[in-house]
C-alpha cells in the first residue's frame, strides 16, 4: 500500500526505483541465499531506541490497569524487542472516558476547523522530522524493508495528514430545496468517540488512514494497535500531542483483539468503530457492534484480488507489475494481486519470466540496503503460509520456484510461484497473505470476468492491456472497490479504497472517508413570508 | 411521516387543514365517544377490493412454496380482511435468484439511466391514477385515517418516485487528482441485490423510501412487507410492472420476520439490507448480516424524540404542534415527539391546553370523514400501549386525560396525556409507539439539552422558540438526525432522515439515500506523457 512511487517507477521505466533492477541484478540467487543467512546470523542493530511502551490515555503515558505487559518481537529473529503495556477492558474504559470527556466538553470539537487543521499540519512536519526513527521502528517491529518504510511509508503518513488537514475546514453541509415554506439545511457533525482497530502490515499508514479523517472531522479516538506492532502508533501519537493535540482526543491502547479489541467494539459509549484486518475478525467486530449500541462500522478486510494480463500486454512490464502486486511487503497486503490471470497466448512466456523475477527478488535483513523482501511478521503467519504452500503442492499446482522457509531463525520465506493453478484449489481461493504467487490461465474475457468475480472478496483488481475497449469492459465488470489499469497499488490520499462483498464496508481515503466520521443532521425551520422557495 | 402539509398548514394558520379546527370543534368529547362506538359497531365498508394476495416473484404472482397463507386483519375490528401467501426461506431463495438474475444478466442495470427514470415516472403517474384504491387499502389494513392516506401519504409516494426518477440520470462519480502520472476516477455502481424490510406504520411511504433510491441507482430488490400490512406493497409492485419494470427487478415476499425476514438478512446472495422497525429487531438484522456475508446495513429504528417548548414560544401553536408531533398516525411514528419538554414559565398553561386539545381529538372509524385518529395496528401494540399507560399511572405521573381503550372491538385507545413526567419513568424512556403524550418540565437550556440527549435514541427533535440564539444553540447541541424548528414531521423527499446513536445507521431520502445503494469503485489508469497532472 501507499506504494505509488514504487509501482509508478517500476511501471514506467524499470530503472530508477529504489529497488532498482541494477541493484537486483547484483543479488543473484546464490547471493540472495547467502545474504539472507548472513542477515539471520547477525541481524543489523536498528538505529533507534524504544522510548514509548505504555498506554497513552488522556494525554499521559500510563501502565495498564492490570500492570500486565506483553513482549513485542523482532520478525528477523523472534527475539523480544520490548515489553509493552497490555491494555484490556478496564484500560479501554479509561480511554473511552477520556475520549468522551474530550468530545463532550471540548476543546477539540469546539475549536475552529482551522485550528484543528493547523495541528494536523504541525504533526505532518514532525513526522518528516522523525522520519528515520519512525521508519526504523516500523522495520524493527514489522520486518519490512527499511528503505520502503523510510522512503515511501513514513512520507506517505505526512502526506495523508496534510491531505486531511486540508479537509478540516471544508466539511460542507447542504442547503436543501423543500416542497413548502421551510428552510432546510444539513449539518455534517462529528460522530463522537471513534474506536479504531488497525493491523500490523502497515502500522503507521493504517494509523494515518484511520486517525486522519477522524481528527479532521472533529472526533475523538480510542485506537487499538495490532499486538504484533504496537511501537510506532505510540511514537506517532506522542508527536501528535507535541503538535498541540489536546489530551484525551487520541488515546492508544496496545493489546489483543479478544480483550482490548472486543471491549472497544462492544463499548456502549463508543459511537463508531473502524476496523482493518481479516474478514473473520471483521464479522466479530460487526456482531459486537450490533449486540451493543449499533455503532456504525467501517470494515477494511481481506481480498483475493485478480491481476489480469491480457493477450496484448507488454509481457515484461506485466511480469514486473504482477510480481510487485503480489510480493510487495512480503505479500502481506490486503490488496495483493494474489490471482494472476494470464491469457493463454502469453502464458508460457509470462510464467517463465515471473519465475525468473521471483528468483531475483532480494531477500534478507530488512535493514540492509537494496533488500526488497524481509521476514513475515510472526510465527503464526509464517506457519500458515507454509501450510498453504504445502496445500498448493498437494493439489498439483506446479511449484515454479521457492516453496520453503529460509534460514533457521526468524520468519523468512522464499518468494514462491505456482503455475497451473485451478480456480478450485485452496491457494486460488483463500487469502494467503504471504509471498506466494498463483498463476492461472484464461482464454476469453467473458470467462476471466466470471472467474475473477467468483470469490466472496471484492477488494481490488489489476488489468493489464493496451486496448481501451478491454480496459473499459473489465473496469465495469469487475466487482472490486479498486481497479488499477496498467498499474497496481497506487494509494494516493485522494483515491478511495475499500471493498465490495466480503472485503469490507465503506471507503477510506479521499472525500468518501469523511462520511465514516460524520453524522448528517437535517435542520428544518419554518419560514414566515419567504421571498422565494 | 410525509405529513408536511398537515404540519405546515397547522403551524401556519390552524384553519385550512384537512383535519381543520372547524371540523374538530363540531366533534366534541361526547360526539367523539359516540362516533367511535358507532364506528366500531358498524364499520364502514372499504371502497376497494382485494386483488393481490400472492407473492410477487420474477414478475409473476405465485403462491408460497409451502402453500401456506396467513390472515391479515382489519384493525377496526380484528376481523380477517384476506389470507395472504406466507413466504419463508424457500420463497426468499426464489426471489433472490430472480433478483440476482435480473441484476447480473439485465436488462435493468444495462438499461440507460434515462430509461429507468421513465419507468419510475410512469409508475408515479399510475400511483396518482390509483390514489383512492391505494389509500383505501392502506386504511383498511393499517387503520390510519383515510383522508390522511388519500391526501398526504399516497400523493407523497408519487412525489418520492418523481424525486428519485430525477436522480437516476444524475449519479455522478468524480475524477480525482493524483500525486503522479495516473488518471483517477470513481464510478458509483449499483450494489446488486438489495434486501428491504419495511414496517407497518406507513406501508406505502416506507415502500417508496426503500424502493425509490434502490431502483433509481440500478439495483434489483427483494422486499419483505410487514406481516400486519402486506396489501399495498403488492398493489404498488403490480403498478410498477405495469409501468415497465422488467421481471425480477422487484420481488415482494409477504411474511414474518423470524422466517422470511431472517432468511433475507442472512442470505449470501443479497448484497445489501435495509430495515426499518424496532431497535431490537434492527440489532438482529445487523447480526445476521455480520454472520452471513457482511452485507452493508441501513437501519431506521426507534426513537424517543424530544419536543422542546421554550419560554418565548407561542403557546397555542406549540400545543398544536406538540399534539400533532405525538398523536399523528395514532402515535405510531418512529419520529414521534414523545417527550414534550416545556419551560416552567409556560408549563401550566401548556398542560391545560394540551389536555384540552387531546380531548378534542376526533377518534373513530378511519374511513369516516373528519376523523383524525383510528385504531392502533394490532392487539400486540394495543396491549403494549395499555401496559405503558398503566406503568405511567403507577409511577405517579399525572394522567390528565385518556388512559383507556375505546369500545369493545378493534384496537382503539383514547388520546392520553401525562404531565409531571420524570426522566426516569418508563414512559419517558421507552418508545411507546402509541397515543400517549408525556409532558416534562424544564428550567434551563443547558439542563434540557442534557436531558433531551440522555437517551440511547437520537432520531429527531423539535424546537419551539422565536429566539435565533436559542434555536441555533439547541440545533447544534441535540444529538439527533433531524431537528425541526417551529415545525414537526416535515418529510420532504429531499430532506435526509435517519438516526444518531441507537436510532439507526445511514440516511434515507435526499441525496444521502443514494449512498445506501451504491458501491464506489476507484479506477486508476497509468498515464503516458500526460499534458497535465
Amino acid at each position: 500500500m501507499a506504494a505509488r512511487r514504487i509501482s509508478g517507477v517500476i511501471a514506467r521505466s524499470l530503472s530508477s526505483s529504489i529497488v532498482s533492477r541494477g541493484n537486483r541484478s547484483n543479488f543473484g540467487r546464490e547471493v540472495q541465499r547467502f545474504s539472507t543467512v548472513a542477515a539471520l546470523e547477525e541481524p543489523i542493530t536498528p538505529p533507534v531506541g524504544i522510548n514509548y511502551t505504555q498506554l497513552l490515555i488522556d494525554g499521559k503515558f500510563v501502565d495498564s490497569a492490570s500492570g500486565k505487559t506483553f513482549p513485542t518481537l523482532d520478525p528477523r529473529t523472534g527475539d523480544v524487542i520490548a515489553n509493552v503495556a497490555e491494555g484490556d477492558a478496564e484500560d479501554v474504559n479509561r480511554a473511552v472516558s477520556a475520549a468522551r470527556k474530550a468530545f463532550d466538553e471540548g476543546p477539540w470539537p469546539k475549536m475552529t476547523a482551522y485550528e484543528r487543521s493547523r495541528i494536523l499540519l504541525r504533526f505532518a512536519d514532525l513526522v518528516d522530522k522523525h522520519n528515520d526513527d519512525l521508519a526504523a521502528l516500523e522495520t524493527w517491529n514489522n520486518g519490512k524493508p527499511y528503505e520502503q518504510a523510510a522512503r515511501i511509508e513514513v512520507p506517505s503518513v505526512a502526506r495523508l495528514f496534510r491531505y486531511y488537514a486540508g479537509w478540516a475546514d471544508k466539511i460542507h453541509g447542504l442547503t436543501v430545496p423543500a416542497d413548502g415554506p421551510y428552510h432546510v439545511q444539513t449539518l455534517h457533525e462529528p460522530i463522537g468517540v471513534a474506536g479504531q482497530i488497525i493491523p500490523w502490515n502497515f502500522p503507521l499508514i493504517m494509523f494515518a488512514w484511520k486517525v486522519g479523517p477522524a481528527l479532521a472531522t472533529g472526533n475523538t479516538i480510542v485506537l487499538k494497535s495490532a499486538e504484533q506492532t504496537p511501537l510506532t502508533a505510540l511514537y506517532a501519537a506522542k508527536l501528535l500531542h507535541e503538535a498541540g493535540l489536546p489530551p484525551g482526543v487520541l488515546n492508544i491502547v496496545s493489546g489483543y483483539g479478544p480483550t482490548a479489541g472486543a471491549a472497544l467494539a462492544s463499548h456502549m459509549d463508543v459511537d463508531k468503530i473502524a476496523f482493518t484486518g481479516s474478514t473473520a475478525t471483521g464479522r466479530i467486530v460487526q456482531e459486537l457492534a450490533a449486540k451493543s449500541n449499533l455503532k456504525p462500522v467501517t470494515l477494511e478486510l481481506g481480498g483475493k484480488s485478480p491481476f489480469i494480463v491480457c493477450e496484448d500486454a507488454n509481457v515484461d512490464r506485466a511480469v514486473e507489475l504482477a510480481h510487485f502486486a503480489l510480493f510487495f511487503n512480503q505479500g502481506q497486503c490486503c490488496a495483493a494481486g494474489s490471482r494472476t490471470f494470464v491469457h493463454e497466448r502469453v502464458y508460457d512466456e509470462f510464467v517463465e519470466k515471473a519465475k525468473a523475477r521471483a528468483q531475483r527478488r532480494t531477500v534478507g535483513d530488512p535493514f540492509q540496503k537494496g533488500i526488497e523482501h524481509g521476514p513475515q511478521v510472526d510465527s503464526d503467519q509464517f506457519e500458515k503460509i507454509l501450510r498453504y504452500i504445502k496445500s498448493g503442492i498437494e493439489s498439483d499446482a506446479t511449484l515454479e520456484c521457492g516453496g520453503d522457509k529460509i534460514g533457521s531463525k526468524g520468519y523468512y520465506i522464499q518468494p514462491t510461484v505456482f503455475s497451473n493453478v485451478k480456480d478450485d484449489m485452496l491457494i486460488a481461493q483463500d487469502e494467503i497473505f504471504g509471498p506466494v504467487q498463483t498463476i492461472l490461465k484464461f482464454k476469453e474475457l467473458d470467462e476471466v470476468i466470471k472467474r475473477a468475480n467468483m470469490t466472496r472478496y471484492g477488494l481490488a483488481a489489476g488489468v493489464f492491456t493496451k486496448s481501451i475497449d478491454t480496459a473499459n469492459m473489465l473496469t465495469r465488470a469487475l466487482r472490486a472497490g479498486t481497479v488499477w489499469v496498467n498499474c497496481y497499488d497506487v494509494f494516493d490520499a485522494a483515491i478511495p479504497f475499500g471493498g465490495y462483498k466480503m472485503s469490507g464496508i465503506g471507503r477510506e481515503k479521499g472525500i468518501y472517508s469523511l462520511h465514516n466520521y460524520l453524522q448528517v443532521k437535517a435542520v428544518v425551520t419554518s419560514l414566515e413570508n419567504p421571498a422565494w422557495l
